[in-house]
């Protein structure tokens, strides 16, 4: 068997409700404890371990659940738009119910970047609130997941439900770019920027790995979320079908 | 098959459907009036601070009274089954989608566009600057339209499709906001302003390739669950 043959097979048996259901089940408890380790050391190496920033003192600590949560928003949403497009394309089940369980997850990090950013910015800027590019961007990509999620959960039919706001998460992808760009364009066209941000491109190394650390945990942390939403929606969608049936009685 | 005579006949079945209702015609360009003229009332009839607030507040304006006039779009073809027919039709259904479009605009955006000269001298704008407004309207409004139609197509079907239309759209007309209100007030104050009609060209660009085929798709699931 080629390689090509492999990965379409593997493609295939993924794609199968019952085998991802059972891979599923058998992952998850490895990501949960992946998630504790590395939080853990994320968060000891960088509340206790790291050194007080020369300018910020302490409250400089707050990036280590800011800026993984802010990378989460973004990374979330590709996650999500290209679920949409598997589901558009190839009518991948699985797809729909990531890309529907990521919504959720995306716009909780999005809401926590734009908190635990406006909670930085009090001490540091002075104020709740800055109409900085970057903040204002991730607001807008807030409204973009509340959309979404609007939408889905408008519509009963749940496949119905989920070509449509697969549609939206496409349209949404296509505009992110030009959102993000215009607002940094709009931004420094009013005013320069005042205050100043991470401008110093070395972090200390001491920092810097809690940070790797932590974003790592939020990826797992995600994944462990993903895990459980889709064995439950999945369990939900097929629970006519015979390998649910089995299940059921078995146990 | 020739595609440009499907394209002229359903742009002209539009029109005359919608000049038969004239005062629904009427009423987007009237809402963008009133909407403008209250911001002296609210704020301050200083002409100085008018003339800092007016492109801000024109394209404002003109957003939302496009995303009011937008509820129509397919609301009588997709109640009476005509939406179907278009879909099922041989001519592909995004070209006949486009048309409709272009009715639209033809009927909310572009009236909303020639009288915002008008505006612009009731908030103190000068000569060279509604000019730039005016161009600006002129590349912007359509993709208003075009990217509202994405909103409308995927909302129609629904009960509250006005509160979720919104919020649909709204985000995704941050961009043009920007350029639109940006090219104005780079004007007010004597500064160049190519760069940002360029950049509403090429938008009004990529929605009207884009688009119709985004359009079409989602009107095909909203047909699919009624």
């Amino acid at each position: 068997m080629s390689v090509k043959d492999k990965l379409w097979l593997w493609f295939h048996r993924m794609a199968s409700p019952a085998y991802f259901f059972k891979l599923a089940g058998q992952l998850l408890p490895w990501s949960i404890v992946a998630t504790v380790i590395f939080m853990l050391i994320g968060l000891v190496g960088g509340l206790v371990f790291a050194p007080a920033d020369y300018q910020q003192g302490d409250g400089f600590r707050i990036i280590y659940v800011h800026v993984p949560a802010a990378w989460m928003s973004m990374f979330v949403y590709m996650v999500m738009a290209a679920n949409s497009a598997i589901f558009l394309i190839w009518h991948i089940k699985l797809s729909d119910i990531v890309a529907r369980s990521s919504a959720v997850i995306g716009a909780s990090f999005t809401f926590l970047a734009l908190v635990t950013g406006s909670i930085w910015g009090k001490p540091m800027w002075g104020t709740w609130w800055v109409w900085d590019a970057r903040l204002t961007s991730e607001l807008l990509l807030l409204f973009l997941y509340l959309g979404y999620i609007g939408l889905r959960s408008a519509i009963d039919d749940r496949r119905v439900a989920g070509k449509a706001a697969g549609i939206l998460a496409l349209v949404g992808a296509i505009n992110i770019p030009i959102i993000h760009y215009s607002v940094i364009w709009w931004n420094t066209l009013h005013q320069a920027p005042s205050v100043s941000k991470f401008d110093n491109p070395s972090i200390e190394l001491n920092m810097l790995i809690p940070l790797l650390c932590m974003a790592l945990a939020f990826k797992l942390f995600y994944l462990c979320i993903l895990l459980i939403n889709s064995r439950s929606e999945l369990l939900e969608q097929e629970k006519r079908s015979q390998w649910v049936k089995e299940l059921v009685t078995s146990s | 098959m020739n595609y440009s005579n499907p394209f002229v006949a359903m742009l002209f079945r539009d029109l005359r459907i919608a000049f038969r209702q004239r005062a629904e015609i009427m009423l987007p360009v009237i809402f963008f009036v009133v909407v403008v003229s209250l911001f002296p009332l609210a704020i301050s009839p200083d002409p100085a601070v008018l003339k800092s607030i007016g492109p801000g507040v024109i394209w404002i304006a003109a957003l939302l009274s496009i995303l009011l006039s937008l509820q129509s779009l397919f609301r009588s073809d997709f109640n009476d089954g005509s939406m179907e027919q278009i879909l099922l039709s041989p001519f592909p259904g995004s070209l006949l989608i486009l048309a409709r479009i272009v009715a639209q605009w033809c009927v909310t955006g572009l009236p909303l566009i020639i009288i915002s000269p008008l505006l612009g001298l009731l908030l103190h704008l000068d000569a060279h600057v509604i000019w730039v407004l005016f161009i600006s309207l002129l590349l912007g409004v359509p993709y208003l339209n075009m990217v509202g139609a994405i909103g409308v197509a995927l909302t129609i079907g629904l009960r509250q499709a006005g509160a979720l239309l919104s919020l649909l759209v709204l985000p995704l007309y941050v961009p043009v906001l920007i350029f639109g209100s940006n090219a104005v007030i780079s004007a007010t104050n004597d500064l160049p302003y190519n760069g940002q009609l360029l950049w509403l060209a090429a938008l009004l660009v990529i929605a009207t390739t884009l688009s119709p085929f985004v359009i079409s798709s989602a009107l095909r699931v909203s047909c699919s669950y009624r």
